[in-house]
């Protein structure tokens, strides 16, 4: 098989524009013909509902919450990019292009980065057209601050809650066009399968979590926008219901994986305080414009921090990146943070912890004015460890936070798969191997309002008088699949609790799949997991029935995706005989200690095609080709 | 650590008959929230081949507005401001004993244990809580200058979260304080201005459909995990009011 990108011919810059003069289209009469499947309603999901609603398309839309409000993009805090150069500081579209590209350490598709860039002033048009509140200057003019990874202010923000706002625009608008019956929504159902029919996505098999009935669903184009898999590390800065299931039914249908080893570690979470931790807390790393991140120079100093003078501080990021400092990318701050600690000079119980501290800040700028930026998270820390940040600096820690990688898709967000597009966080195309931040919320929308919308257009265009409806045979027998996998999981009679396994499989992929990774621990953890998982299946205690609402049982088969996802996470790692950007392998760094890629065994994307339950998946490679963005060694010095 | 008794309301689905259910939940760490409590009942549960209790949660950072319950009668507890999710076990005693209940509101039905069927406050954004502007018709961002106090007087009401605990507080199970959030969030910018006062009669009338009446008790904005002011309750009344004399005569006619 070959994976054809499908990128458009001509100079990058009108490459989006060449594309949509060519792609086809349905007519205005017509459009009401078709019915569009979209899973998950979060910003890619929710826009792309709304908007292929308004275009005139059937839609029907399925959320596992009880509202689709819920999305885990509400959680988004510190902002949104786009290249409008409001602040005149030298911004342009090419340059949000450069910095993504660079930031994803050359990993990402050009053409792709490039239509994200171009799209995402049109995102911001759109949002405030909506009314969501973006912070404002006193002239009435929208604000902007800076963010990591990047040296112009271009990003958006509305307090610390912009994913929050700009879901609500995206659900109201999706509200909206339920109201006018162009959208279904179905809330509460979880998608459990995708259905191929004749090779193509033509529909997809839900499970309703109220009353348990299974059920099919056609359609003519089937879409998933259910975000990302962080949630294999049990303890992430993601949701809790955040899992793998929809893009994994998908990949054993056939869709290819690309790069899932590229996940990305968040460096200012608040560290993790028990073992009955569920999830841990990020607080947007806006905190880093302001807060500098320091440790002891040496181990074992159990002062309190206001007690450490100046010269006995190491603030090793500004010490390390002096041009960036504090504002290197996410990758490599939470790799500074790692290597602190590791080296016994971490602060907090445990060690696992660096400070994160305001003193200057308040001295600069004044407490009001720390207060108007960053109050919530404030608030939020305190909550949360009962110390108050005013007064005593913030203990941070890396966490689980956001993966690069998910299903393969071309330039028009479609799978390998025909009819089968993928959105947001669920694909994997713009953000190379680390995602810088402020670009998750861009690129959801992008996808949403900008990209799908046309390009699901394209593919319906040509599948005029092809409806199938739930009777075909492809849709019983998927459904039938469903139920038997449900029927091992329900009323399993083990002795242990899903989450109890599932903490263990997060164990292992932090130790070996996480911040840092070697052939010799991803092995292992190859060899655990598969362990693990046969356990699970013989030992795993699941209560209830199947037609109830029933908690565990909805755990019990993310969980068990989950484990399947985490060996392939670990055989990508290991192919990947290179660092880059999230993916470091101890092997492969600089003498610095920097990530070490290898571009001319490597510069490629690496898709995984399923081949079956006990045979190893097959690599696809997409080879990656950078015309504008001439490769060079990402330095932040 | 602590030890605490908890009364759990315990109730397999709608019509099922419901009851509370004791359980002690020993040795809980002060640093846990409610929910990572809960966590640890439910797995004592299962290992006693107990059935876990149900509760709505997602994001447990009191953003996404799935949890909530009543905490010793006080929607998401005793924490002022703050999220079931985000309510910590060092805001309760050793030895506490600590009642927990689903929303109480004749609008919001009881699905199992402690999750209930919010839906109607939906069906209360689509009766009006959005501006109508399709994908690809916005103006330049900066063409629609904000005076930054309206700006964040429309964020402080844009910050709800539409967790319910302002209607199952209500004494009358009223839905004032979630559909005034809206109502001012959009109705106090001028993007807002074109449906403002449509808006408000579509809302308000389906919210009545509903919901109880709001005879300004208050207690929806003293448990508000976000702190919605009250004063947005008076906001959306006034401009109810105006938009009721407006409507006899068309806009188009002045």
């Amino acid at each position: 098989m070959t994976l054809d990108s499908k990128i458009p011919p001509g100079p990058i810059d009108r490459k989006w524009e060449y594309a949509k003069s060519h792609y086809k289209l349905v007519n205005p009469a017509n459009k009401r013909k078709y019915d569009v499947i979209v899973a998950g309603a979060g910003l890619a999901g929710a826009a792309a509902a709304a908007t292929m609603a308004e275009l005139g398309y059937n839609v029907k839309c399925f959320v596992y919450h009880d509202s689709p409000r819920r999305a885990h993009s509400i959680a988004a805090q510190g902002g949104i990019n786009a290249a409008k150069n409001y602040q005149n500081d030298g911004d342009s579209i090419y340059r949000l292009f450069y910095d993504t590209v660079k930031g994803g350490d050359y990993r990402s598709r050009e053409a792709n980065v490039y239509r994200l860039a171009q799209l995402s002033v049109n995102i911001i048009d759109q949002a405030v057209a909506q009314g969501v509140p973006f912070a404002r200057e006193y002239g009435g003019v929208l604000e902007n601050r800076s963010f990591g990874g990047v040296q112009v202010s271009r990003t958006f923000y509305a307090r610390g809650q912009t994913g929050q706002q700009l879901l609500l625009g995206a659900f109201q608008a999706l509200e909206r066009q339920i109201a006018l019956g162009r959208v279904t929504m179905f809330s509460r159902h979880e998608m459990l399968d995708v259905v191929l029919v004749e090779g193509q996505a033509k529909g997809i098999i839900t499970r309703n979590l109220v009353t348990g009935a299974i059920d099919a669903h056609a359609g003519d184009a089937v879409v998933l926008a259910t975000g990302g898999y962080a949630n294999v590390f049990y303890l992430s800065t993601n949701a809790k219901a955040s899992n793998t299931t929809a893009i994994w039914r998908a990949y054993r249908r056939g869709a290819c994986f690309a790069n899932p080893c590229y996940t990305q570690i968040h460096p200012t979470c608040i560290p993790q305080s028990g073992d009955f931790q569920s999830k841990l807390t990020l607080m947007s790393e806006s905190l880093r414009n302001d807060g500098r991140i320091w440790v002891p120079k040496t181990g074992g100093d159990s002062r309190r921090p206001d007690q450490i003078p100046e010269n006995e501080r190491d603030y090793y990021l500004e010490r390390k990146y002096p041009s960036f400092g504090n504002l290197a990318p996410r990758d490599i701050a939470s790799r500074g943070a790692k290597e602190v600690c590791d080296e016994g000079r971490g602060a907090g119980p445990g060690g696992r912890g660096v400070y994160l501290d305001f003193a200057d800040a308040f001295k600069r700028l004044g407490r009001k004015v720390i207060e108007e930026r960053y109050g919530n998270l404030f608030e939020m820390y305190q909550d949360i460890t009962a110390e108050d940040p005013y007064v005593v600096p913030m203990r941070i820690y890396p966490a689980p936070h956001y993966t690069m990688g998910g299903l393969w898709v071309d330039y028009n967000l479609m799978s390998n798969i025909p009819g089968l597009y993928i959105g947001g966080e669920a694909n994997f195309s713009d953000h190379g191997a680390n995602r810088l931040g402020a670009s998750a919320l861009m690129q959801g929308l992008a996808d949403g309002y900008f990209v799908l919308p046309v390009t699901v257009g394209d593919y319906l265009g040509g599948q005029l008088g092809k409806k199938v409806t739930t009777d075909r045979p492809e849709f019983k027998q998927t459904k039938a699949e469903v139920e038997q996998r449900i029927g091992k999981l329900v009323g399993a009679k083990g002795t242990r609790s899903v989450d109890s396994f599932h903490r263990e499989l997060g164990n292992i992929m932090w130790e070996y799949c996480g911040m840092a990774r070697s052939a010799d621990g991803l092995k292992k953890a190859i060899t655990d997991i598969r362990v693990l998982r046969d356990q699970y299946w013989r030992d795993v205690r699941v209560l209830g029935t199947n037609d109830e609402p029933n908690q565990a049982l909805e755990r019990a088969g993310r969980v068990a995706d989950f484990f399947d996802l985490g060996e392939l996470m670990c055989i990508d790692a290991l192919h990947r005989e290179e660092s880059a950007g999230g993916h470091f392998r101890v092997e492969y760094q600089t003498s610095e200690g920097e990530a070490q890629r290898n571009d001319d065994k490597f510069l490629y994307v690496g898709a995984w095609q399923f081949t079956g339950d006990n045979s190893e998946p097959a690599l696809q490679k997409e080879p990656l080709v950078y015309e504008e963005a001439k490769l060079a060694t990402r330095s932040y010095k | 650590m602590m030890d605490l008794t908890l009364q759990v309301w315990r109730q397999a689905s709608r019509t099922a008959e419901g009851k509370f259910v004791t359980y002690e939940a020993k040795d809980i760490s002060p640093d846990a929230s409610f929910l990572e409590m809960l966590d640890v009942v439910n797995e004592r549960l299962t290992e006693r081949n107990e059935q876990p209790i149900h509760f709505e949660h997602d994001c447990r950072e009191g953003i996404c507005g799935s949890c909530g319950m009543m905490i010793n009668g006080v929607a998401h507890g005793p924490a002022a401001g703050t999220a079931t999710c985000q309510l910590h076990m060092r805001n309760f005693n050793h030895g506490d004993q600590i009642r927990v209940e689903p929303w109480r509101a004749r609008a919001f039905p009881i699905i199992k244990d402690l999750i209930v069927d919010r839906s109607p406050l939906d069906m209360i954004i689509q009766a009006g809580g959005y501006i109508s502007v399709n994908t690809g018709s916005a103006i330049e961002a900066n063409t629609l200058l904000i005076p930054k106090a309206v700006q964040d007087r429309s964020m402080d009401a844009a910050a709800c979260i539409q967790c319910g605990a302002c209607v199952a507080q209500c004494p009358n199970g009223a839905a004032q304080l979630f559909t005034s959030a809206k109502v001012s969030h959009l109705g106090l910018l001028p993007q807002g201005q074109p449906e403002r006062y449509e808006r408000v009669v579509r809302m308000v009338e389906i919210m009545e459909e509903h919901f109880g009446s709001c005879t300004m008790y208050g207690e929806c904005e003293a448990v508000c995990p976000k702190e919605i002011s009250i004063d947005f309750i008076a906001r959306m009344n006034r401009d109810y009011i105006a938009a009721k004399f407006r409507n006899r005569k068309s806009e188009a006619n002045g």
